[in-house]
């Protein structure tokens, strides 16, 4: 069994209108189960209001199911007496860089969580050390948060949940807002924290680059899991994926046109260096 | 320009003062207004003179930066000083018409002068040695008996460094929304002040917007982070007395013990 275990998952935001005193629901999610394995790389896929994000906030109980359970290490994220033992396995960063960041100092920031959850203070400075070190973001401890890159920003914010030694990571959209250079420091720290450290990461996404390397890709569509499966299986199926109004790499998408006007390429191409491989020979054999 | 503006004012240099830790330095503070109104004789000044310039010397901060904090009581200090000069009865050296100078208005005046600017001078030098972090820490703690009797003082220190953090953060998004209207035609400069204060609205509206977002944001990463109210929390850098700091306390003693001697057997 998985590390993050959501059963049949439903979710309700419930407005109340005051003038027409009647409730408006908004069904956010509408049975949503998955599995996720301890130690993978799991991309979630989805447009503007597909779930994505009332998803993540379900994994660490900010937001409770209205119906269905999440576990998250065998522990129900709706019982009481576990909610800070689940929010130290499941971390979670989020969109913006700046509305996440507590601390005036940037190791003041990271040790926040150890201060939480009453670490003792030689342990915190091991464990924030230890996080920096990680991120690559040591230079920079003493500086204050203002200073630093939207990319520099995102990575302080992973370290600060690294610190509290999580045995996953939940990232909802955390290159959003940030430039190309940030968004690969930060795919770079995140691929490296899951490779080195074995972090499950869960990663929220809608840049097709950042997902090209997930172990799995998982496709949300008004409040459903639509797709699921390794990248090339998910990317094989282009116009699928245009129906949920995702776009897909452009040398997947170049791909499937010359396929589609005959050429014999496979589905699910996901690099330029996969693409060139299968056309040079095709080429050579047309020109003979 | 706006984001230039740097809050307190530090004086980041590496001294014993700025070292010490900001409860010394608080309650040293404290003692020293205390002191500062006990004092009327000239003696006590004379010991009050001493602690302050012990006290600049330690900080290592140039005199000018402590002057710079005098101008902003020069009004409150001229006005002061007039009237204790002009309206305190006793022996005149001189009168024209109803206004008259005594030689007792005199003495009340140079104390009274003194009186403010060594007030001024000394949290001063507070504010110069300690960044706002250290004094909120130090505030929680030395007030931390209050939360016994209900005071939330942990709830109190953290919304003060919170704002400490966010005020950068605002000063430089008012920044670019009042660019983002001017390049609309909005006109922040002319106009009497009624119309100055309506053309802050379409800069006022968008701010609070944003600041409200921001709190809703940061109070869900904080409790993402476990953040549950001080109770169980430990510290990274707890604030711990050391040796100067003990020293501090017993100069505050001999010192206060000089002034209290000097009030009863003078
Ligand atoms: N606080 C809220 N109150 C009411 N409805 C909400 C709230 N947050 C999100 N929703 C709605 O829930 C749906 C899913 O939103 P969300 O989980 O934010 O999607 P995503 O992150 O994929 O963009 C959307 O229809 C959205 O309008
Ligand atoms: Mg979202």
């Amino acid at each position: 069994m998985g590390i993050i275990r959501a059963v049949n998952l439903i979710f309700d935001y419930i407005r109340h209108d005051d003038e027409q005193d009647k409730d408006e629901i908004n069904h956010a999610l509408r049975g949503v189960s998955l599995d996720i394995e301890e130690g993978s790389f799991v991309a979630i896929l989805g447009h503007n209001g597909s779930g994505k994000s009332t998803f993540a906030k379900l994994m660490n109980g900010i937001l409770l199911p209205t119906d269905g359970t999440v576990y998250i290490s065998n522990m129900k994220t709706s019982d009481e007496e576990h909610l800070w033992e689940v929010r130290k396995t499941a971390g979670m960063v989020f969109q913006n860089p700046d509305n996440q960041i507590i601390g005036n100092v940037v190791e003041e920031d990271v040790g926040f969580g150890p201060e939480n959850i009453g670490v003792p203070t030689e342990e915190i400075w091991e464990r924030v050390d230890k996080s920096l070190e990680a991120v690559g973001m040591t230079a920079y401890r003493l500086q204050s948060p203002n200073k630093l890159s939207g990319g520099q920003k995102q990575r302080v914010a992973i370290a600060g949940v690294m610190a509290m030694k999580p045995r996953c990571i939940v990232l909802d959209e955390p290159t959003a807002m940030l430039d190309p250079n940030g968004r690969r420091e930060v795919i770079k720290t995140v691929q490296e924290l899951n490779k080195q450290e074995g972090i499950t990461v869960l990663l929220i996404t809608h840049y097709m680059e950042e997902v090209i390397e997930a172990d799995r890709v998982v496709v949300m569509d008004d409040g459903q899991i639509v797709m699921d499966g390794t990248p090339k299986e998910v990317f094989s199926r282009v116009s699928e994926l245009k129906e949920y109004r995702l776009d897909v790499p452009q040398v997947t998408e170049l791909a499937d046109e010359l396929k589609a006007a005959g050429m014999d390429l496979p589905d699910g191409i996901l690099t330029i260096d996969e693409l060139v491989d299968r056309l040079v020979p095709i080429l050579k054999e047309e020109r003979a | 320009m706006l984001r230039d503006i740097t809050l307190g004012q530090y004086y980041p240099v590496d001294s014993v003062l700025h070292r010490m830790d900001p409860r010394t330095k608080l309650f040293g503070t404290m003692a020293y207004i205390v002191s500062l109104f006990i004092a009327d004789h000239l003696l006590a000044y004379v010991a009050a003179t001493i602690f302050l310039v012990i006290a600049i010397r330690m900080s290592k901060v140039p005199v000018k930066f402590m002057v710079r904090g005098l101008k902003s009581v020069v009004v409150l200090l001229l006005i002061s000083v007039s009237f204790n000069l002009f309206l305190t009865p006793g022996t005149p050296i001189f009168k024209i018409g109803f206004i008259q100078m005594t030689w007792e208005g005199v003495e009340f005046a140079a104390f009274m002068a003194i009186r403010l600017i060594y007030l001024v001078l000394g949290s001063t030098i507070l504010t110069l040695t300690t960044t706002p972090n250290q004094l909120t820490d130090g505030l929680e703690k030395s007030l931390g008996f209050l939360g016994k009797v209900g005071v939330p003082v942990h709830e109190v220190s953290m919304m003060m460094s919170i704002a400490l953090r966010f005020i950068p953060i605002l000063i430089e998004e008012t920044d670019k929304i009042m660019k983002a209207q001017m390049a609309r035609g909005a006109d922040f400069e002319s106009g009497n002040l009624i119309q100055k204060a309506k053309a802050m609205v379409p800069l006022l509206v968008p701010l609070f917007i944003s600041a409200f977002r921001r709190a809703t944001d940061l109070a869900m990463a904080m409790e993402a982070r476990c953040y549950r109210g001080g109770d169980g929390r430990t510290k990274m850098k707890p604030l711990r007395y050391e040796a100067r700091d003990r020293m501090a306390y017993a100069f505050y003693l001999g010192y206060f013990v000089v002034i209290i001697a000097i009030k009863v057997l003078l």
